[in-house]
Formats: C-alpha cells, sequence, structure tokens
C-alpha cells in the first residue's frame, strides 16, 4: 500500500510569516504536462500592499546591518538552498517539465548566482564609490546606498516566453536588489510558482529578518499597476514584464519618480549593474583646517 | 514658562547650591553654570560602547558569581510604579523584599523599595520595624516624585509631591529633571528646580532625604547631554544621579552608566566627595546585573559597590537572581515555580 | 584611590575564569604541510614552548633547503595543473569552506593561538579568530569578480608567492596572506614564526577538511633560514612579508634584480596625538588599547603618545589610574587584559629598551601588577617626559611601553609625528572634524585612525609609509598586490 502523501499548502511569503490571500482566492498550478500540481495564492492589491508595508518596516534595519553581515547572511542562504537541493529538483523537474539532470543544472546556477551577488554586498563600494579629489580644503567621498524598497517582477514562464528557469528567473533579480540593503517585492513566475515558496521557506529559516524579502505569487497584470503607482516604493524592476503592458507600468512609476529597469528576455545576466541599478550615490563634504 | 533668552536671564543669580559655588564661585549665573557645561570634554559614543562591551567580557565565576549575586540583591530598589499599585500590591512587594526566597535564609534583603509617593504611608507600615538604613540591614523607602515619569507639572505642585513623600517617611526621594527645559538648554531652571526639591526633603529635625535626579538618559538621547545633565545634578546637590524612570526606552544601558560612573569619578578627584549612580529600568537578567558590578568596581572602585553609593532600579531582577543563587547552591537550573512574586 | 574594602574578598580580584585547553587535540610532532599531507622536515626540529609558562606544546618539523623546494615544486604544479584552470567561482567556494571551518573551530583556534602566542583568549577569542573568518569571507567573494580589481579584465594571478609571517597575530597574518593570494588565483608556500606555529598547523588541518586541492597552499615551519630559502627560490613569483624592517630590508636586497613582485610590512613607531579638545576618556582608553593591546607587539602600536602641553598631566594622570584595573596573567584566563611576552628574547629587548628610556632621563611609571613566576612578562609601562631625540622614541620596542612627548600647535603635533623612518600608522584624537582631516591629510602614514585605534577589517587597506613597508593589505588594494594586469607578458603561466 503506497504511503498517502501530505500535500503542501502554498501561501504568500509576507513580513518573515506565510499568509494567506486576504482575499481568500487560490489558483491551480498546474505540471508542464497539465496535471494538477497544487492551489496557490493568488495575491491580491491589499497582500502588495501589506507586502510594502513589511519591506519597508525591514528596510532600515536590512539597510543598517553591516555589509559583511548581509554578504554572511545572504551566503547562509545558499547554504541552504544547496542543502534543499533535491527538494527544488523535483519542484523545478514537475512544474517544467524538464529532466532531473536539467533541473539539477539550473539549481546549481541558481545557487552560484546568489553566492556571486553575496560576495558583492562588502566590496560593490569600494569599485563605485570614491573620495574625490575637488579643488579646496575638503574631505569629499560618494558613497552608495540603497535606495529602499523594490518591487520586481520575476521572469515569467508559460507559453511563448523565453523565461527560463522559474527558480534561476527569480534568483537573478531578488539577489542582486539584496546586496546593497534594498528590501523586495517580487511577484513570482505565475504559472510556476513553486519554487518561489520554496525559496520563501528557506529564507524563513535563514537569518534574514522577515519583511527583507516578500514573495507573491499570482497575476503580474493585476498586482503589478499597484506596485508601480505606490508610493512607498522606491524602484520598479520589470525583468519580467515583457508580455505586460509595461510601458504603461513605466508611465505610473514615473509619477513617483521610481528607478526602473525594463524587461529583459530570459534571465537577467549577473552584473554589478542590477546592484547599482538600485543604489543612490551620497557625496559628503568635509571642511579641513588644520588651525 | 516662556522661552526667554534675554541677557537678564543669563545673568540672574542661580540659588547658591554649595557644590556649584565652590566650583564656581559665588557669582552663581545662568551663564556661569552654562560655560562649565559646555566646556565640558565631549564623548564618542563609538568609543564609549567599545569599553563597555570590553567591560562586559568579564567573566565572574565561582566564588566572585556568588558574592555578585549577593551584593546584586542587597543594591536593589525594589520597585512598583503602576497606575493600578494598591495597598495589597505594596505589602506583597515589602513581603518580598524583606524575604525574597522564602526557601533560602541566607538570602539577603534588598536596599529599598520604591513606589509612588502617595504609597509611602503603605509601605512605611507594611515594613514596620524593619525600615531603616540597608547598612544595618534594614529596608529603605524610596518614593518618586516630582510629577514622575513626565515632570510635567508646575514647580509648586512638584515640591508638594516631594514634600508629601518625605514626610510620610520616605527615606529617599527619587526626582525626575525637566527635560524639555533642558533640551531648550534653560539650563538654570533645571538647576534650580534640583535643589529646590532638595530643599523639599529637608525634615523637621533638619536632617535630608537623600536626592536621586534622574536624568531620563533615553530622552536626553545624546551622551554629551548625559555628561552635562550628570555635572549639573551633582553640582544643584543631587546624592544620587539616575539614569532612567523605566517608562521610556531605552532606560538603563551599560554604555550611559558607565559615563555616568566616569563623572562621579571624576567629581571624585575633583572634590573628594562620593555621590551615588542609580541605573534603573531594563536590567533583568543577572549576567547584566553583574557587569554593571564590574563597570562599577573598574571605573570608580568597589568602595561604590554600598547601597549608599549604588543601586539598581529593579522589579524582576531579583527572581533571576534568585534562579542564579538556586543553581549555585543546588548545582541544576532552575524554574520560575521556585520563586515567589510580588 | 578607591579604598580598600574591609572584607576579606575583593570583588576586583576576579576569581579565576580559565578557557580549558581541553578542546585541544594536540599532536605531539607536526610535520610540513606539503602537497595537501604532512610529511617529515629535513632540517633540526625544534619545540614550540607556552610562553606563559615555558611549557612545551609540540615538536615542530624544521624545512631545509630541500624541502623548500619540493614546497615550490608543489606549488607549481598545482597552479599549472589545477588551480589556474579553475573557476574564480570555484576559488572562490574553496575560500567560504575555509572561512566556515575557521568560525566552526573558532573557540578550538583561539585557545591554540592563546597557548602558543602568549596573548590574552580574550583577544584571539574577539579580535583575532572573528577577523580571520573575515578576511577568508571578503576574499572568498572577489575570486570571481577580479575584473573589478583595478587592472582591467582578465588580470592573471602572479604565480606561486612566497610567504613569511611574524608571530604577533599567527592566524590573522595567515590570514591576510593566504585569503588575497587564493581569491587571486595564486599558489601558496608559507612559513610561520618559529615561535608561533601551531595555529598554522592546525589551519592546515582545515585545508584538508575543506579539501582544497593538493599544494594549492603548503606551510613550512622553521626559522630564519627557511623564511631566507624561500623568499630566494627562484622559481617564486611574488614575496609577501611581515616582520622587521631589518629584515625587510635583506628581502628587499635579496630580490632586487629579479622578477618578483615583493609586498613588505614592516615596522612603526606611530605617534597618537591627543588634543586638548579630545573626546578625554575615550582617548585615555585608545591610547591604552593603543598601546597595551596584544602587549605591544603590534607593528601599528600608537607607542608615542604625543599629548597636547596643555593636558599633559592630566592625561598622564587619567592614563595610571585607567592602567590600575588592568589584569595581566594567564592568557587562557578570561579576565586577563595583558598576556605573556611572546619569547624571552623579545623580553629582554624590551628590557633592554626600557633601561635605555630611563638611562636617557625619562620617567618611567610601572602598573602595579603581580608578575608570575614563570614565563615572559612585562608589566605595562609608561615613560613619561620623553623627548624627540630619546631612543625610546625613535626605535620600536615591540612591548607594552608607552613614550609620552608633548606638542603646543597642531603643525608640531604633525612634525614629531612625521619626524620618523617609519609611517606605518597613527591616532588623532579630537572632537573637531576639520581639524582631524586636516591632520589625517598631512600624516605621512598608511593608516590613520581617528577617535579610534587598531581598528582592522578585511575591506580597509593596510600597510605603510617610508620604512615602513610598501604595498597593501586588506580591500581591493590587498588583492591587486596579487595581480598582473593581462597584458603584462610574464615568463611564467
Amino acid at each position: 500500500m503506497t504511503r498517502l502523501t501530505i500535500p503542501k499548502t502554498y501561501k504568500l511569503y509576507i513580513g518573515g510569516a506565510f499568509p494567506r490571500s486576504e482575499s481568500g482566492r487560490s489558483y491551480e498550478v498546474l505540471s508542464a504536462k497539465g496535471a494538477f500540481l497544487a492551489n496557490a495564492a493568488q495575491a491580491s492589491r491589499k497582500d502588495a500592499r501589506d507586502a510594502v508595508v513589511a519591506a519597508r518596516g525591514a528596510q532600515s534595519g536590512w539597510a543598517g546591518a553591516t555589509a559583511y553581515n548581509r554578504g554572511q547572511v545572504l551566503y547562509r542562504i545558499a547554504e541552504l538552498l544547496d542543502g534543499r537541493r533535491a527538494q527544488f529538483v523535483e519542484e523545478i523537474s514537475a512544474s517544467e517539465g524538464v529532466s532531473a539532470a536539467a533541473a539539477g543544472a539550473q539549481v546549481d546556477e541558481a545557487i552560484d548566482t546568489w553566492i556571486w551577488y553575496a560576495g558583492w554586498a562588502d566590496k560593490y563600494a569600494q569599485v563605485t564609490g570614491s573620495g574625490n579629489p575637488v579643488a579646496g580644503p575638503y574631505f569629499n567621498i560618494s558613497v552608495p546606498e540603497p535606495t529602499g524598497v523594490v518591487a520586481i517582477v520575476a521572469p515569467q514562464g508559460g507559453a511563448g516566453s523565453t523565461a527560463g528557469g522559474s527558480l534561476l528567473g527569480l534568483v537573478a533579480v531578488v539577489a542582486p536588489a539584496l546586496v546593497a540593503g534594498n528590501t523586495v517585492v517580487v511577484i513570482a513566475d505565475q504559472t510556476r510558482p513553486l519554487s518561489a515558496i520554496s525559496l520563501g521557506e528557506v529564507l524563513a529559516t535563514s537569518d534574514v529578518p522577515g519583511g527583507v524579502v516578500n514573495i507573491l505569487t499570482g497575476s503580474p497584470a493585476e498586482i503589478a499597476p499597484w506596485l508601480a503607482s505606490h508610493a512607498d516604493v522606491n524602484a520598479l524592476d520589470l525583468a519580467g514584464a515583457e508580455a505586460l503592458e509595461w510601458v504603461d507600468l513605466e508611465i505610473s512609476a514615473a509619477d513617483t519618480l521610481k528607478r526602473v529597469l525594463r524587461p529583459e528576455p530570459g534571465v537577467p545576466e549577473r552584473s554589478l549593474d542590477r546592484i547599482l541599478a538600485f543604489v543612490e550615490t551620497k557625496t559628503v563634504w568635509h571642511t579641513k583646517a588644520l588651525i | 514658562m516662556t522661552t526667554d533668552h534675554s541677557p537678564t536671564r543669563q545673568t540672574t543669580s542661580l540659588a547658591p547650591a554649595e557644590r556649584a559655588v565652590r566650583l564656581l564661585g559665588s557669582e552663581l549665573t545662568e551663564k556661569s553654570l552654562r560655560l562649565h557645561l559646555e566646556g565640558l570634554s565631549g564623548v564618542d559614543a563609538v568609543g564609549l560602547e567599545q569599553r563597555a562591551a570590553g567591560l562586559a567580557t568579564r567573566s565572574i565565576k565561582t566564588t566572585s558569581k556568588a558574592w555578585a549575586l549577593d551584593r546584586i540583591i542587597e543594591l536593589i530598589d525594589l520597585t512598583t510604579l503602576e497606575g493600578a499599585d494598591t495597598p495589597g500590591k505594596v505589602r506583597s512587594l515589602v513581603a518580598k523584599a524583606l524575604n525574597p526566597d522564602p526557601s533560602d535564609p541566607t538570602t539577603p534583603r534588598v536596599a529599598a523599595v520604591c513606589v509612588y509617593g502617595d504609597m509611602v504611608p503603605d509601605a512605611v507600615a507594611a515594613l514596620g520595624a524593619a525600615h531603616g538604613d540597608p547598612d544595618e540591614g534594614l529596608v529603605s523607602v524610596a518614593a518618586v516624585a516630582t510629577a514622575f515619569p513626565s515632570g510635567r507639572a508646575s514647580l509648586r505642585v512638584k515640591l508638594a509631591d516631594t514634600a508629601d513623600a518625605v514626610s510620610a517617611g520616605a527615606d529617599e526621594i527619587d526626582m525626575v529633571i525637566d527635560r524639555g527645559a533642558f533640551l531648550s538648554g534653560r539650563y538654570g531652571q533645571v538647576f534650580e528646580e534640583i535643589v529646590a526639591v532638595k530643599e523639599a526633603c529637608r525634615r523637621e529635625d533638619g536632617t535630608y532625604a537623600s536626592l536621586k535626579v534622574i536624568l531620563e538618559t533615553g530622552e536626553l538621547t545624546t551622551y554629551d547631554n548625559v555628561r552635562r545633565a550628570s555635572w549639573l545634578a551633582i553640582l544643584a546637590g543631587g546624592d544620587f544621579i539616575k539614569t532612567s524612570t523605566g517608562k521610556v526606552a531605552p532606560a538603563a544601558t551599560l554604555p550611559v552608566t558607565l559615563l555616568m560612573l566616569e563623572v562621579v569619578r571624576d567629581w571624585y578627584r575633583l572634590t573628594g566627595e562620593k555621590v551615588g549612580v542609580k541605573p534603573a529600568g531594563g536590567i533583568r537578567q543577572s549576567k547584566d546585573a553583574i557587569r554593571y558590578l564590574v563597570t562599577v568596581a573598574e571605573t570608580v572602585g568597589e568602595e561604590w559597590l554600598q547601597p549608599h553609593l549604588f543601586r539598581f532600579g529593579a522589579s524582576s531582577l531579583l527572581n533571576d537572581v534568585l534562579l542564579q543563587r538556586q543553581k549555585m547552591t543546588t548545582g541544576h537550573y532552575s524554574g520560575p515555580d521556585y520563586v515567589t512574586i510580588d | 584611590m578607591a579604598k580598600e574594602i574591609a572584607n576579606t574578598t575583593s570583588f576586583l580580584e576576579y576569581a579565576p575564569a580559565p578557557e580549558s585547553t581541553s578542546i585541544l587535540h594536540l599532536k605531539k610532532s607536526y610535520g610540513l604541510f606539503i602537497d595537501g599531507e604532512f610529511v617529515d622536515g629535513h632540517g633540526q626540529s625544534f619545540s614550540t614552548i607556552s610562553p606563559a609558562t615555558e611549557k612545551k606544546i609540540a615538536e615542530i618539523a624544521s624545512a631545509n633547503t630541500a624541502d623548500v623546494d619540493t614546497a615550490v615544486s608543489a606549488a607549481r604544479r598545482a597552479l599549472d595543473k589545477t588551480w589556474s584552470k579553475m573557476s574564480g567561482a570555484d576559488r572562490g567556494k574553496y575560500l567560504f569552506r575555509i572561512a566556515r571551518l575557521v568560525q566552526e573551530r573558532a573557540r578550538e583556534l583561539a585557545v591554540a593561538e592563546s597557548l602558543d602566542n602568549g596573548k590574552p583568549i580574550k583577544e584571539s577569542r574577539d579580535v583575532d579568530v572573528p577577523l580571520v573568518a573575515a578576511w577568508f569571507f571578503y576574499y572568498a567573494g572577489w575570486a570571481d569578480k577580479l575584473d573589478y580589481a583595478g587592472l582591467g579584465a582578465n588580470p592573471r594571478s602572479l604565480g606561486v608567492a612566497a610567504q613569511v609571517i611574524p608571530w604577533n597575530f599567527p592566524l590573522l597574518m595567515l590570514a591576510w596572506k593566504i585569503a588575497p593570494a587564493l581569491a587571486a588565483g595564486n599558489t601558496v608556500v608559507l612559513k610561520p614564526a618559529e615561535t608561533t606555529p601551531l595555529s598554522a598547523l592546525l589551519f592546515a588541518e582545515i585545508l584538508q577538511q575543506a579539501d582544497l586541492p593538493p599544494g594549492v597552499v603548503n606551510i613550512v615551519t622553521g626559522a630564519g633560514e627557511t623564511g631566507a630559502a624561500l623568499v630566494r627560490h627562484p622559481d617564486v613569483d611574488k614575496v609577501a612579508f611581515t616582520g622587521s624592517t631589518g629584515v625587510g630590508r635583506e628581502i628587499a636586497k635579496a630580490i632586487a634584480g629579479t622578477g618578483k613582485k615583493v609586498t613588505l610590512e614592516l615596522g612603526g613607531k606611530a605617534a597618537n596625538i591627543v588634543f586638548d579638545d579630545a573626546p578625554i576618556d575615550q582617548a585615555v582608553e585608545g591610547i591604552v588599547n593603543g598601546i597595551f593591546f596584544n602587549q605591544g607587539h603590534v607593528c601599528c602600536a600608537g607607542s608615542r603618545l604625543l599629548v597636547q602641553e596643555n593636558i599633559h598631566e592630566e592625561v598622564v594622570d587619567r592614563l595610571k589610574q585607567r592602567l590600575s584595573t588592568l589584569r595581566l596573567g594567564d592568557p587562557l584566563d578570561k579576565n586577563t587584559d595583558i598576556g605573556a611576552i611572546n619569547s624571552r628574547e623579545q623580553l629582554e629587548r624590551i628590557r633592554t629598551l626600557s633601561d635605555i628610556g630611563e638611562a636617557e632621563g625619562a620617567d618611567r611609571w610601572t602598573a602595579p601588577c603581580v608578575i608570575p613566576e614563570n614565563g615572559f612578562w612585562f608589566a605595562p609601562t609608561i615613560f613619561d617626559n620623553v623627548e624627540t631625540s630619546s631612543t625610546i622614541a625613535r626605535e620600536e620596542i615591540f612591548g607594552p611601553v608607552l613614550s609620552v612627548l608633548t606638542f603646543r600647535t597642531p603643525a608640531e603635533a604633525i612634525a614629531k609625528a612625521n619626524n620618523t623612518p617609519y609611517g606605518l600608522s597613527a591616532g588623532i584624537w579630537s572632537d573637531k572634524g576639520s581639524k582631524i582631516l586636516a591632520v589625517a591629510d598631512k600624516l605621512r602614514a598608511g593608516v590613520i585612525w581617528a577617535n579610534t585605534f587598531n581598528r582592522f577589517d578585511p575591506a580597509s587597506p593596510f600597510g605603510g609609509y617610508k620604512e615602513s613597508g610598501y604595498g597593501r593589505e586588506g580591500g581591493r588594494h590587498g588583492l591587486a598586490a596579487y595581480l598582473k594586469s593581462a597584458a603584462t607578458q610574464g615568463a611564467k603561466k
């Protein structure tokens, strides 16, 4: 007699907790072959609102941690991802209909991407900041600081999309935003959201404070406009929004002059630029005088 | 009181508190006071906090720990300061103060009970023959006064508050400074209030209740302000300087207490006089309290580890110390069922 | 100042709080670590002892010229066959593993370090070992980002690095050398100091646990000759040395005309400048930390106090009071502040120079410490009224001895601070930002601490001017020291 499984309920990840959508809605997640995999929570605009509140609440603490500490926390996530490799491989195989080997390769790439970004935390300031030789008796230094709360549309799979992996796409957009001390509200891959929630579980069991990363599953078309227009969101990453009316989103974001990254096909490449997109540069002057 | 930066206010004489006159001369004015306070050395917060963190690494074990635990109890002002305090609550507190651990008669008594001024009669009655000087194994009554905790009332009301507590039998008065006056630079006003409250501590027989001056360091915010307020309180005649009311966070911290001990040390170096220090609020665990003892000993000297020079304003700390004492006696960890609630 | 209390127990005489050595599982003898394994050395083996008790800890192998050659060959092989072919990401993963293992075995490493070196367990536990882990973490993240090191795209490693480290921060100096070298793709042969080999040998065990490919790191124990053989070996591309200026000179001479790149981190005689507007209590702490941390065995120690003349007496007075609560004794007691002097030789040097200081007329004051019977100890000592022409104002003592000089104006402070062939570090104490920054501008020192002292971070470049050496360790600069740009034609690799 085969053992009865205990199917997981896939909820949202907001403020370090796993609530259902306040709307009570869920939607079916199907495997690549169309078989039923799970019901995922369908996030509403109020969930998005709550996520932004959580992200804002966590932001000063996350930005206030030393860069070394942030790097350590992010590295620890990589350790936990590595430990849970089998779980992710299974979910990805089922969702995306790929072989275990291909799923494994995706997970490895996601972990390595995460580590690459983690290693930047206590270094990118040395590469992008500067002591500036101004023409006067002043100490002058430029330092990068996090912009604040970043809303992200993760790469989306589904028919005709070029999205690549559901886990890798998510990691490729979330990790760079965190490095500098931003906090994140991310809309996961709509049709293949399971990896996203499992990533939430990894985050919840790591040292990442609640609210630093918030994961919404559901319809980007429904949720993204609310994030684009939200006055307490500082930046908008439209990486996975190519199938949406993203120009409208960019226009909406312009009302509050958000920093906007436009859609990219596939999985965004690792780059220092992705970190710098969510960073402000502060320049400080201080007089120098001996007498 | 309106803000008055006029030259006249600056040069008006302040009440000639003895210490201030000795240090600053008989021409004691707002201006001379301000010049002194603003001429004090600044505090580097990073360095101060690091020194406190260094002191916190001291490892106090075995005989030192046993001594420390007993001494902590002897230095506690066991406190209840709730709107809901009743005579029954105060009686329960007093009973705990006199007999902290019924299962262990070697447990020392606390130094004092600390209550609102209008509860002093209940405290005195409950103490009975045990009311007296902690140096003699008895327990004092400390009363908060001067519209504790905010201090926002007229001077007349604050002095009456004090006088009432003293006449009801309080041995010690824990007053609050006017933080609004301090933060708006009216040092002279803060000074004169302390002097007036000290005078209100005078009993008919000419003795004085001991005056603790609460700075409310959490509202003063900067360490430079705490240094100035500490000096001001000492110059105005305070017997103790106290960190907090416990009603505002942050309350007592090790760095702020270290800073206040440094002021007391400097005053002693300058004059030979000893002033007491009382951290209050937020000290809940024995290991934190032990860190305070270390900080006192290594800053002003272990002579200060006595009830007339150092107190802990605490309530739940006592039970944590008792649990630690029980562990040292029995060899195993204890639990909340084995200590009494007050 | 505080009167003795009447009872017999003084709280300040804290009960012993010993850190147990049972966490250590030491071998009776250690070989050289070459090509991933411990092998016999062919030089004359020697003992390493605890400077606090003079008791032997273990027998240590000594590498002769042939052993050094074997080690360099192993490093070269590992470079050519494995390490240079590995991706930066993978090199980084090894470094992350090492960092993690150091954290996991932190307590053990701290105990071993205090036992072998003599420094208080409080310091090895709270400063040395955490920094070691941090150094490996920091450089792990650089391994796959070399394009950003400042040498353009695709920089190359230098090749095989010969690294010789001192006895004052044994494991930390090892981390300063190995982490950036490996991140940049070099392989390494490292020689720990003769009196402090232990933590390096435990580190070799960690490398085995991390499964680091054999030959990437080789550790050859020995004395001066081993170091000389290593530095002079013809198949070494880079030399990194931390130690005395005297030996640094010899190394610079030895590699002259060769293709070897070199960085030297040598001695110092740092000025700790205290202005009259300094935050006084923190300045006193800073002075104490500056010269008495690690028993003054610090190249960047604030060994000259330059105090503004109008607060001279007050500062010295406060300093003496502060020193009265310093605890000297068993390095493994958690309450010890001042540990043992590392060797008999070093103790003699400190004594000799102190006697000269007294003979030249400075006012000597010693902290009241009880000196244990066995072991090498020197109580914290202050020489007041030292002049710029005094020997003890010029020569590095490398012990817990502070020389106090005065100045009148900022310009004079700067002139006195700079009036030395050394230039490693300096401290500035003032509440006035503009003054701090202007003074910092004019000090000829590679590391300047304002309102603090002895702060180290893997992200912060460290190194000296003038005879304190050249090159920087830490930060992007420390990484660049192990790279050459893609355009450079190197004979090797």
